[in-house]
């Protein structure tokens, strides 16, 4: 089992300089990898690739050996850095949930999500709240990989901790592959298996259009 | 304490309360923020962390008068001494008091951000705009860019350009470094440094707090919509020893660097606080008086305290 990237190169337009190039990976499951770069060097960008939320503009990304199912869940799956952008602020929690799957009482009581936040609206929980609920969605779609774009930059170092402990659990549990994307050393140290630097020498350009 | 100086900005006993449909028409109150004291001296950068979700990005709204319209306010809310009523809130905030808002979403998306860093100022304070854009390291040719074109830490960057364009004596700077790199964040947090010696003032809510020790004078710590620790920075630095109350000493070591041991539990929902101490549920030095009673706020080593028992 193992999450590929061949010669991916991204860029959104022909005229716009490459976010990604040649870019080659290989994540087996059970293995966990954090990914650096400065701001603005791709690492979302990549994040999203990996996970088929935008296709590569050379290259494929291929999970054992065949590229990402086009229908039903994804087994590769993202988590990303503003969870107010992920959820449908229309819907309740519970709905949000649901989406992926039975409710998960296990996980729900692990990551400290009440009863009482699955029938509120979006707006009304704090970012840190929201997020936990993206990360259990995630969780409870049964995805192989999870690929995590910075998911607890935004909440306090004890629910930080705290969630760490049950993805890594369940990582380890799945034996599932992980791919965190972060900009602190010392999270990364607690953990990933190995890390990945992207090139640094773009600098200077700038994420360009989107299609 | 340095009592006697002069301060900027002074909250105590202050609560918010949102007023929300339960069932059906049947409304009720719910207290997020409840007897909460934060003070800002003039040349100071205040550091704000603690949990999610316990009141710290309200705190910011209610300085500012942009609570929504279900939101009640009370308590004490000085701004130089005089009241911040609505009024004087509306004509402050932008100009006197400045906020760097915590989501990326509060660029205006139609908007190219070079000119949303600008303002409504004339003449446009281009120039100085363009020497914040260098000092971050955003290329000149972010400006003509809308913010879909952005990654997550350049839009931060903007967000803080934005807030220090203007001549805010109060900058709420609402975690201002998350999707930064360390270099980025050091630069923002050295720039607020640099405000601050001007006798400006920061109020830096964060959860880098390891960033946040260095930079900052003292630290505010919030646990369930209420200050439990108000101490010198340095405290922190030195770590769980020099700390007074148990939630603080729990902060610093979840730190990845520090152990990143995670206490059991979770910050009580706002609709079913304990009836003692809101940290009481967690705490490992609990007696039956914290379950019953609300511990008051006392003087503890040139810090603040709201704890029975931290010394």
């Amino acid at each position: 089992m193992a999450l590929e990237a061949q010669g991916l190169s991204f860029r959104y337009h022909k005229n716009q300089p490459w976010i990604i190039k040649d870019c080659n990976l290989n994540i087996q499951k059970g293995q966990r990898l954090a990914v650096f770069a400065p701001s603005g060097h791709g690492k979302t960008t990549l994040a999203m690739l990996l996970a088929g939320y935008l296709e590569p503009t050379k290259g494929q990304i291929l999970l054992d050996g065949k590229p990402l199912p086009e229908t039903g869940v994804c087994p590769v799956q993202l988590i990303l850095q503003h969870p107010e952008k992920a959820v449908n602020p229309r819907w309740r929690l519970r709905r949000v949930l649901e989406e992926s799957g039975r409710l998960s009482e296990e996980l729900l009581y692990a990551f400290g999500i009440e009863g009482a936040w699955l029938d509120r609206f979006p707006r009304e929980l704090s970012g840190g709240e929201l997020q936990r609920f993206c990360v259990a969605r995630a969780l409870m779609s049964g995805a192989d990989y999870l690929i995590c774009d910075e998911i607890t930059t935004m909440l306090d170092v004890i629910t930080q901790a705290q969630i760490w402990h049950v993805v890594l659990e369940e990582v380890r549990k799945r034996d599932m592959g992980l791919i965190a994307v972060t900009h602190n050393h010392h999270l990364a140290e607690r953990i990933a298996t190995e890390t990945l630097t992207l090139p640094t020498d773009f600098s200077g350009t700038l994420p360009p259009l989107h299609p | 304490m340095e009592q006697k100086k002069e301060t900027l900005l002074e909250i105590h006993n202050l609560s918010v309360s949102f007023r929300m449909y339960d069932h059906g028409l049947k409304q009720q109150d719910l207290q997020v923020i409840s007897d909460l004291y934060l003070t800002v001296h003039p040349g100071e950068i205040v550091a704000v962390a603690g949990s999610s979700g316990s009141g710290k990005s309200l705190l910011a709204s209610a300085i500012l008068g942009i609570l929504p319209g279900n939101a009640t306010v009370r308590g004490h809310l000085h701004y130089q001494g005089q009241e911040l009523t609505p009024e004087r809130q509306k004509a402050l905030r932008g100009k006197e008091i400045a906020l760097v808002p915590q989501s990326v979403a509060y660029l205006d998306p139609l908007m190219k951000v070079g000119a949303q860093a600008d303002g409504h100022e004339r003449p446009r304070p281009t120039k100085k705009r363009r020497q914040l854009f260098q000092r971050f390291g955003l290329p000149e040719e972010t400006a003509r860019r809308y913010p879909f074109q952005l990654s997550g830490g350049m839009a931060r960057r903007v967000l803080v350009s934005t807030a220090l364009l203007t001549e805010a004596k109060l900058v709420i700077a609402d975690e201002p470094t998350p999707g930064m790199g360390l270099a980025q964040a050091l630069e923002a947090l050295r720039m607020f440094r640099e405000m601050a010696d001007e006798g400006r003032a920061v109020i830096l809510i964060t959860h880098d707090i390891d960033l946040a020790f260095e930079f900052a004078d003292r630290v505010a710590v919030f646990y369930g919509g209420t200050t439990v620790e108000t101490a010198p920075a340095s405290d922190f630095k030195e770590g769980p020893s020099a700390l007074r109350h148990p939630y603080s000493k729990a902060l610093w070591s979840a730190l990845p660097q520090n152990g990143f041991h995670p206490i059991p539990g979770f910050q009580p929902y706002a609709g079913s606080l304990p009836r003692g101490c809101l940290f009481a549920p967690r705490c490992p030095d609990k007696t039956p008086q914290c379950m019953t009673d609300v511990p008051p706020v006392r003087e503890v080593r040139g810090g603040e305290v709201r704890c029975y028992y931290g010394s």
